[in-house]
C-alpha cells in the first residue's frame, strides 16, 4: 500500500521506491533474486579487475594504483590484527578482507551508480547488501568461520567455555550464538536499506541538490558499516581462538 | 488488506521506530559528550577517541535500525496482510 502511495506521486520512475519487489529467476525449484546476483557479480568483477590491474606490473616501490591497493590491504590487515592478535591473524586476513571489500564496494556501488536508469521487468538494481538474503548469508559465513576457528584450535574443548563460568549460563551462551548472526545481518541490511529509503524519499520530495548531504552521509555510514561488519567478524574469530582465561580486552 | 490491519500496522511501525530512537539517542549523546570531554582534556588523543567514538556510535545506531527493520517489515512485507 505504501508502494502505491510512493510511486503514485511519481512522474518519472527515477525515484520510485520499491521494497520487497524482486526480479525473480527460476533455477530448478528455487526462486532467485536476480537483481542481487547481477549487482553482486558486478561488485566481484570490479574487485577482481582492480586486483588484477594492481598486481599486473608489480614494482618494488609501489606507485599509483598499486600503492592504493597496498594501502587497502594494509587496512584490512589492520582490522584483523587489531581483533585477532599479532600471532594468529595471518590466516584470517583473506576472510576478513574479502568481507570488508565486498561489503564496502557493494555499498558504495549501490549508492554511487545510477542503477535506476537500467530497467528491469520487476524490482530494481541496488546494493546487494540491501537484500536481507545477502546479509544473512554473510553473517552465517561469519558464524561458520568462528566455529571452525574455535573447533580447529581447541577441538571439542571449545564447548567447555559454554559451562566454564557456570552451567546456568549455558542457555545464554547458546543464545549468543544465534544473536550474533542475527544482529550482524540486521545491522547491515537495515543501515543500507535505510540509506536507500531516506535518499529515495528525499528525491521524491525534492529531486535536486537537497538529497546530496544525505547521500554523502549515506556513503559515510556505508563505509562504517563495512568496517563494523568486518571488525565484528574478526573479533568473534579472535574470541573463539583466544583462551577464555587470559582474555585480553584490546580496545581498538 | 483489511483496513484495520493496515491502520494498526502503520501506527505500530511509527511507534516502533519512534521508541527505538529514544534509547540510542540518549546513549549517543552520552558517548559524544564523554568523547568531547576526553578530547578537551587530552587533545593529542583526538584521533584515537574519534575512531572509537564512531565505532560505538554505529553500534548504538544499530538498535534504532532494528526498530526500523520491524517498521519496514510491517509496511512492506506485512505477514498479516493475507
Amino acid at each position: 500500500m505504501i508502494n502505491q502511495l510512493l510511486s503514485y506521486s511519481q512522474t518519472t520512475n527515477l525515484a520510485a521506491l520499491e521494497v520487497g519487489k524482486h526480479f525473480y529467476w527460476q533455477v530448478g525449484n528455487f526462486e532467485i533474486h536476480g537483481q542481487v546476483l547481477i549487482v553482486s557479480w558486478i561488485v566481484i568483477g570490479v574487485l577482481v579487475i582492480a586486483s588484477a590491474i594492481a598486481t599486473s606490473n608489480i614494482q618494488r616501490i609501489p606507485v599509483g594504483f598499486q600503492n592504493f591497493m597496498e594501502y587497502g590491504l594494509e587496512f584490512v590487515q589492520g582490522i584483523a590484527k587489531d581483533q585477532i592478535g599479532e600471532k594468529e591473524y595471518r590466516p584470517w586476513v583473506p576472510f576478513v578482507g574479502s568481507l570488508f571489500l565486498f561489503i564496502f564496494v557493494s555499498n558504495w556501488l549501490g549508492a554511487l551508480v545510477p542503477w535506476k536508469l537500467i530497467e528491469l521487468p520487476e524490482g530494481e538494481l541496488a546494493a546487494p547488501t540491501s537484500d536481507i538474503n545477502t546479509t544473512v548469508a554473510l553473517a552465517l559465513l561469519v558464524s561458520a568461520a568462528y566455529f571452525y576457528a574455535g573447533l580447529s584450535r581447541k577441538g571439542l574443548g571449545y564447548f567447555s567455555k559454554y559451562v566454564q563460568a557456570s552451567p546456568f549460563l549455558l542457555p545464554l551462551w547458546v543464545l549468543e550464538d544465534f544473536t550474533k548472526p542475527l544482529s550482524l545481518s540486521f545491522r547491515l541490511f537495515g543501515n543500507i536499506l535505510a540509506d536507500e529509503l531516506v535518499v529515495g524519499v528525499l528525491v521524491l520530495l525534492v529531486p535536486l541538490i537537497v538529497p546530496l548531504p544525505v547521500m554523502i552521509l549515506g556513503l559515510f555510514t556505508s563505509g562504517i558499516q563495512a568496517l563494523i561488519f568486518s571488525t565484528l567478524a574478526a573479533s568473534y574469530i579472535g574470541e573463539a581462538i583466544e583462551g577464555h582465561g587470559e582474555e585480553e580486552h584490546e580496545h581498538h | 488488506m483489511d483496513p484495520l490491519v493496515a491502520a494498526a500496522s502503520v501506527i505500530a511501525a511509527s511507534i516502533s521506530i519512534g521508541l527505538a530512537a529514544i534509547g540510542p539517542g540518549i546513549g549517543q549523546g552520552n558517548a559524544a559528550g564523554q568523547a568531547l570531554e576526553g578530547i578537551a582534556r587530552q587533545p593529542e588523543a583526538e584521533g584515537k577517541i574519534r575512531g572509537t567514538l564512531l565505532l560505538s556510535l554505529a553500534f548504538m545506531e544499530a538498535l534504532t535500525i532494528y526498530g526500523l527493520v520491524v517498521a519496514l517489515v510491517l509496511l512492506f512485507a506485512n505477514p498479516f496482510a493475507a
